[in-house]
């Protein structure tokens, strides 16, 4: 079943690949993943397309130690909710960092990383994660 | 048309690892257990509800209404299922509820069903988790229990929840279903062993989740002036709401509290005229013993932050000011996912009855159920009364 | 070959993994001894790529880089070509997934290429040939590479991960490259088949008729077309199999060693294949004043040499401390034993 998730990851790619949301005009809100429409303003919202700049901070975060099979090699991992500078949160890995230094309020900047696999002969699927922001992502 | 519905019969399946049952054995096993307890006739139902989470995901079936109704040999009555992922058991009354009130039914049969058990762990587990946001949260590694645990990091840093409050949930919780002879689980578990227990997704353990399981509860359900034919101790419906939130947690404003279940538990007294010490026993959603905590805030038995300090109190114990959970919960009685909604009801009606031997709430009058979806995108919550 | 302007650099970006694994580390396991090896390669540790980390995720944090670094607009990016011989995907390429994550599609061309490790540096000189063409305004070219090592293998110790990436381009250049030469035979030194999971090689002979005499040849090639000699260079870069063979070949051709000393990242991250040259390269335009004059070459087996000559522009000053240096991405580190650098790699045949 090589060909499972394809149409499905690529309408995605740009929201997965550059964290590219919506703004809604009217009301001034930030919103990841896109949304068809905003929830607050409905009809009379105007959205943009919007990218994010990928900086926010831990709002909340899990250590996992039991995980789906295309998780396995990286157990434990950290899975966190991000709070992006613009408001909106949305769920991520946090990378290169170990799982006991992770706190509320943590800074953190994306990064590109593989996220899964449909299987040995099937799609890779890229998108966001995170990690902490240190010299070495350009920060500080 | 009626103004009052009635549960006049109700029945369970064990809850376990059961091997050797399908998914229609358990779900036709709680069906027959709760027509013989109601000593209706078959013919007299009229519509068949069924609550599923996943059975196409489990077990390759769907189209369960159909099956159920040709399994138990009820003729061409009308039959489906409703699915509102860890709350499809609650939507499944729900349903019946509406559907005998409008008029439109009079005899409804309620099952809630799920066999888990026939895909490995790491399958079921992978299905649980579409009862969150599979594109944006589980797709990107956040498993059921890391969102919970998200929950809960930030429940304990706001409010000063330990390790050791969400432990004295499960500690509760089975020791309550020892005397509960459909629970998974029937043995109590000392607190030492649970805090022992290791990390599903730190900060919670694995005895801190309830279990993978296989299960089915079933009701009957008809208009008051119906169940008058049967019995003279039905048990009435006083109220049935439902409120809604984002389905990916990281959409909500302030996840240390459930908004729907804040909503639909004010909303179900209100309807119901009770105010929450009228209710005597309490069936809360336990997947992960900090939900436990949450909704006895949500629900009004504490304020927001409290959770665990009335557990150090004994204020939610069989004896407690606010019993939750005889039944074991979904910790110690087990979560077949689609079935859990029903079986609340079916712990409540026995309360109510005066049925519950060995966990019985003496003198109990009224009793309330919150049923969560996925990490709380839906809440259905009913008070029932005698 | 060029015409009346130079292209050149405007801009470059490098990314290499956090992990790496210590010579003496893999040593211990095959019972060999570790601190001589070390010191017999020139290689202490490498770079290991994370398990979710590939080409493709390696490629487009360079770039992102590089664009940053270039202050460009990616649109104007006409070509995005990568180079690796471990790209993740054998029919696909990874050059799309770069470019819609750096958001310069869709008005541009695409490929992959393959030429062991200098399979970037080929991207390069065709990126030069569009720019010069006037094709397209700017080109990227990465070489970036997972490359695997056989266990027990002696290039076990040497085989590593990281990427570069160059925007060619001819307005402003950081730095303008003013010839390219190349020597190219069919020469069979280090190759693998279709669906093997690793290399295989000629040992001894990957020495003087494959990287020597290329290499050697090369630069040859390119001082008698630029009519320079050693000394008109203030920096040299090799390919850096290991850390011996560039410091040899710096005495056959007389390069004085501290010529070649800065760009040696191969001490502390390994060899990264299509990056190897690239990440030299890198690291001394970290360094280099203006004024400076470079020579490249980069080695793939095969085989073939790819020449540059380089002159370091002041363009460059102003887009210092964009982005991350060599040296950052070399301290960044967290050490791995053998047994979680397997795992990561892949080196276990029952996970899949």
């Amino acid at each position: 079943m090589a060909e499972q998730g394809v149409a499905q990851v690529w309408r995605k790619i740009r929201a997965i690949y550059n964290i590219q949301g919506n703004h809604c005009t009217t009301c001034d809100t930030y919103y990841f993943p896109p949304r068809p429409t905003c929830p607050q303003c409905r009809r009379k919202g105007v959205l943009e397309v919007y990218k994010f700049k990928g900086l926010g901070k831990v709002y909340s975060f899990a250590i996992v130690r039991s995980a789906p099979e295309t998780f396995k090699r990286q157990l434990p991992y950290v899975i966190a909710q991000i709070e992006m500078d613009e408001g909106a949160r949305l769920t991520a890995q946090i990378v290169n960092v170990d799982p006991e230094n992770v706190t509320i309020g943590m800074r953190v900047r994306s990064c590109f990383r593989k996220i899964t696999t449909y299987g040995e002969s099937g799609l890779i699927v890229y998108g966001y994660k995170f990690e902490p922001t240190m010299e070495v992502t350009g920060h500080e | 048309m009626t103004d009052k519905v009635a549960i006049i019969g109700v029945g369970m399946s064990k809850f376990g690892e059961l091997w050797d049952k399908s998914l229609m054995d358990i779900t036709m096993e709680a069906g027959m257990l709760s027509i013989f307890d109601s000593q209706v006739r078959g013919e007299d139902i009229d519509g068949i509800v069924v609550g599923n989470m996943s059975a196409g995901r489990f077990t390759g079936q769907e189209h369960l209404g159909a099956l159920a109704a040709d399994m138990g040999g009820l003729g061409p009555l009308p039959s489906y299922s409703v699915e509102a992922a860890c709350a499809s058991g609650g939507a499944a009354v729900r349903q019946a509820y509406m559907a005998i009130l409008s008029g439109e039914h009079d005899m409804m049969m309620v099952l809630g069903c799920e066999k888990m058990s026939d895909v490995n762990q790491t399958e079921a587990m992978n299905t649980i988790s579409v009862a969150g946001d599979w594109e944006w949260e589980g797709m990107f590694g956040a498993t059921f229990p890391a969102l919970y645990a998200f929950m809960a990091r930030r429940h304990m840093q706001q409010f000063g929840t330990t390790d050791e409050h969400m432990s004295l949930v499960t500690v509760k919780n089975h020791a309550n279903a020892a005397h509960n002879p459909w629970a998974q689980y029937q043995r109590p578990v000392p607190l030492k062993v649970v805090m022992g227990s290791g990390m599903l997704a730190d900060p919670i353990r694995v005895l801190h989740s309830s279990p993978v399981t296989d299960g089915a509860a079933g009701l009957v359900m008809c208009s008051v002036e119906t169940a008058k034919k049967y019995t003279d101790t039905p048990i009435l419906i006083e109220s049935s709401t439902q409120a809604g939130d984002t389905l990916a947690l990281h959409d909500r404003k302030d996840i240390t509290t459930m908004n729907s279940v804040v909503l639909s538990s004010k909303l179900a007294l209100k309807e119901a005229k009770v105010e929450l010490k009228d209710i005597d026993v309490f069936e809360l959603h336990d997947s992960f013993t900090i939900g436990e905590i949450m909704l006895t805030e949500d629900i009004g038995i504490c304020k927001k932050g409290e959770g665990g300090k009335i557990l150090e109190e004994g204020i939610t114990e069989i004896g407690g000011q606010y019993p939750v959970n005889t039944s074991g919960g979904l910790k110690a009685r087990g979560h077949p996912v689609g079935a859990t909604g029903v079986a609340q009801i079916v712990e409540l009606t026995l309360q109510l009855r005066g049925d519950a031997e060995g966990r019985q709430i003496d003198g109990a009058e009224k009793g309330m159920a919150v049923n969560i979806g996925g990490t709380g995108a839906t809440s259905i919550v009913h008070v029932l009364g005698r | 070959m060029v015409g009346k302007v130079n292209p050149g650099i405007v801009g470059y970006g490098v990314y290499i993994p956090r992990y790496r694994i210590k010579t003496e580390s893999i040593a211990v396991v095959w019972g060999e001894d570790g601190a001589r090896l070390a010191r017999g390669l020139g290689v202490f540790e490498k770079s290991v790529p994370g398990p979710d980390e590939d080409v493709a995720t390696i490629s487009v944090e360079a770039a992102r880089n590089a664009v940053k670094h270039a202050r460009i607009d990616p649109r104007e990016i006409g070509a995005v070509y990568v180079g690796s011989e471990s790209h993740p995907y054998a029919v696909k390429p990874t050059g799309t997934i770069v470019a819609e994550a750096i958001e310069c599609t869709s008005d541009m061309t695409c490929a992959d290429f393959e030429f062991a490790c200098k399979a970037g540096t080929a991207a390069i000189q065709t990126s030069m040939g569009l720019v010069s063409s006037k094709m397209v305004k700017y080109a990227l070219a990465i070489g970036s590479d997972t490359a695997q090592g056989r266990p027990g293998d002696a290039l076990e110790y040497s085989a590593a991960a990281g990427g570069a990436a160059f925007i060619i381009g001819e307005e402003n250049p950081v730095a303008t490259i003013t010839h390219t030469s190349s020597y190219t035979t069919d020469t069979p030194d280090f190759w693998r088949r279709e669906g093997e999971a690793f290399p295989s090689h000629g040992a001894r002979f990957t020495g003087e008729p494959a990287y020597f005499r290329h290499v050697g040849e090369g630069i040859k090639a390119l001082f008698k077309k630029t009519d320079t000699t050693v000394d008109d260079y203030d920096y040299f870069v090799f390919h850096m199999p290991n850390g011996k063979f560039p410091l040899a070949m710096g005495r056959q051709v007389g390069v004085p060693p501290e010529k070649l000393e800065d760009s040696l990242v191969v001490r502390h991250i390994g060899n990264t294949y299509s990056g190897s040259a690239m990440m030299g390269l890198a690291r001394i335009l970290d360094i280099a004043k203006p004024g400076d004059k470079i020579c490249m070459v980069a080695y793939g087996s095969g085989a073939g040499s790819d020449s540059f000559a380089l002159t370091v522009e002041d363009e460059i000053v102003e887009h210092r401390g964009a982005v991350p240096t060599v040296d950052d991405y070399i301290a960044r580190k967290t050490y791995v034993d053998y047994a979680t650098y397997a795992k990561f790699r892949r080196k276990l045949k029952a996970l899949s």
